[in-house]
């Protein structure tokens, strides 16, 4: 195995358990936590693929500042261990057939592959912040600048609803 | 044997840079928190640590032998995980930063392979990132052992200090981002080199002039983020006894005492490699006898503790201080005899000379700024530092425009 193959399957496995920890952890802040490996693991993913940039803001966006937000809210509200119902009990056994549909959907996926579909390391254009910032800021403008509305907008709604005993 | 020292020669040379960097990383730490107490001490006319040793110059031994030494208790009631995670973590991000930043521009050619001062290949293109990825992460170490350590101060420490560093995120990396369209680049030894393009020019060609106002919401910013006063409110000690670390002893203790420490020097490396040309020399670029200036700040300063080392009062006083004066007045010699050596060393001693000038600023702050209050910090940084540093980018931005579209400039 060349060494590329190894840190793969060390970063992979580290995302897989970190999803699957995510949701048989008990308590709020353990799964959060278990969601920031997932983010890291998929960080490095996108390095050994040659993507610098977007590793790089995928933790700077998701790792930091986005899990922040989750774990500040989490302790802000001292979110306690999660009780389970009847009716969350009920739950696990459809989850549990989606999970096996899902993973034979999947598996199906990649046995039939051809070698086309297999991701490579990125080179070039489409790898360095110049080739992201030309498609974002020049062939994709329009719908960039619609995102950011939509965020504005979003942001507004949030403070108008913060204010709305002052109004 | 040989051959297999030779096929993983760049590993070897890789471990051998992170294990001596981290010995000299965590010394300076160590003599930061001495030189810390010493300025902060004569700032309000005291003497500041000077029983251990001569100067007090042995007290950072003396903290870390207590330190290591100290009884470990782990509180009730405490999140087990995460409350061993949060100082490691501290640890490990605070360390990891360092390992990007590049020291020096000429790498030295030894047993046939070049090595660069500094871990990471000088080519990596997302040197300031990379960089910032790590500081977004460093807010779990902090946040974490709050919420872990089963304490309504530790908790609201630790709040504070995540509502803190997303709040002063934002301006720090707005107030850079001037910078780096200047250089066209992430590369932290491009935006270096992109200072240098008026060699004739010395300290005017720094970004410095043209980027004051990135400089100064980046400092701020960056003192916010590094939970330093003013800005120490995860740590108020009138208000949280120690905030995020009020349960934390011994060597946990120290892991966030020595992250703290640690990012103060990033900080101060950013500062410089940012906005005060790195390890570009003040002068112009022809004045070829300013080489000699390392010289001549260290053998008058190895002469000076060597005439104070005779008449210290205690006896080992006079035996260590003229030996490392010797030591120190040597090294200016042998750099004035070495014409190879001296030009070598240019580069890290201008590097290294600000960042030690960034860290004196940082101590002064602390013995001179009052503590602010919650509201104020908040709307320091949304209100004022934001907005100007959002100022800062779309004024650079014009700038550039305007040369692109009526000088033609590139």
């Amino acid at each position: 195995m060349t060494a590329p193959l190894v840190v793969f399957f060390v970063l992979a496995g580290l995302a897989v358990i970190g999803a699957v920890s995510l949701i048989l952890q008990e308590h709020p802040i353990h799964s959060a936590l278990s969601l920031i490996v997932v983010m890291v693991a998929l960080a490095g993913l996108y390095l050994l693929l040659g993507a610098e940039f977007v590793a790089a803001v995928q933790i700077i966006v998701y790792g930091g500042a986005i899990m922040v937000l989750f774990v500040f809210v989490i302790m802000l509200l001292n979110a306690g261990v999660e009780e389970h119902t009847s009716l969350s009990k009920m739950a696990g056994a459809p989850g549990l057939l989606l999970v096996v549909a899902l993973g034979g959907f999947v598996a199906a996926t990649i046995a039939k592959s051809t070698e086309s579909v297999q991701a490579a390391p990125q080179t070039g254009e489409i790898a360095s912040t110049t080739g992201i910032s030309n498609m974002l800021f020049k062939d994709f403008v329009y719908p960039f600048e619609l995102t950011s509305f939509l965020i504005l907008v979003a942001v507004l709604g949030a403070v108008v609803l913060a204010q709305r005993e002052k109004l | 044997m040989n051959s297999l020292l030779t096929a993983n020669a760049d590993l070897i040379i890789t471990v051998v840079k992170i294990v001596l960097l981290l010995f000299i990383v965590l010394t300076v730490n160590a003599y930061l928190t001495w030189f810390e107490r010493k300025v902060v001490a004569h700032i309000q006319s005291r003497w500041g640590p000077h029983r251990v040793g001569p100067h007090g110059l042995l007290q950072p031994l003396a903290d870390g032998v207590k330190f290591l030494f100290k009884e470990d208790p782990t509180p009730a009631g405490v999140d087990k995980f995460v409350y061993y995670l949060a100082p490691l973590l501290a640890l490990a991000l605070a360390l990891t930063s360092i390992a990007l930043i590049p020291f020096g521009p000429d790498p030295i050619r030894l047993f046939g392979h070049d090595i660069y001062l500094g871990i990471v290949p000088p080519d990596v293109n997302i040197g300031i990132l990379g960089l910032f990825a790590i500081t977004a992460l460093g807010v779990y170490g902090v946040a974490l052992a709050g919420w872990s350590s089963n304490n309504k101060y530790s908790l609201l420490g630790g709040l504070r200090s995540s509502a803190q560093m997303i709040s002063y995120e934002l301006a720090m990396t707005m107030s850079v981002v001037g910078v780096l369209m200047t250089a066209g680049t992430f590369n932290l030894k491009k935006i270096i080199e992109a200072q240098a393009h008026h060699p004739e020019w010395g300290i005017l060609s720094w970004n410095i002039w043209p980027q004051i106002l990135g400089f100064f919401c980046f400092f701020v910013a960056a003192i916010a983020e590094t939970n330093r006063a003013p800005f120490d409110l995860p740590e108020a000690e009138s208000e949280l006894v120690a905030g995020f670390h009020t349960e934390y002893a011994s060597f946990k203790f120290a892991m966030f005492f020595i992250a703290e420490y640690t990012s103060m020097i990033t900080v101060s490396c950013l500062c410089s490699i940012l906005f005060f040309g790195g390890w570009l020399s003040p002068f112009p670029a022809s004045w070829t006898f300013t080489h000699y200036f390392p010289s001549l700040v260290l053998i008058p300063f190895g002469l000076w503790v060597i005439w104070d080392g005779v008449r210290y009062e205690t006896l080992f006083g006079r035996i260590i201080l003229p030996g490392a004066g010797t030591a120190i007045a040597g090294l200016g010699v042998l750099f004035v005899l070495f014409p190879n050596v001296n030009h070598f060393i240019q580069g890290p001693f201008w590097l290294l000379s600000k960042i030690f000038v960034f860290l004196f600023v940082y101590v002064w702050m602390r013995g001179t700024l009052p503590r602010f209050r919650y509201d104020q910090l908040m709307s320091f940084g949304w209100k004022l530092l934001l907005p100007l540093s959002i100022l800062n980018v779309v004024g650079t931005s014009f700038v550039i425009l305007a040369k692109m579209t009526w000088w033609g400039a590139k």
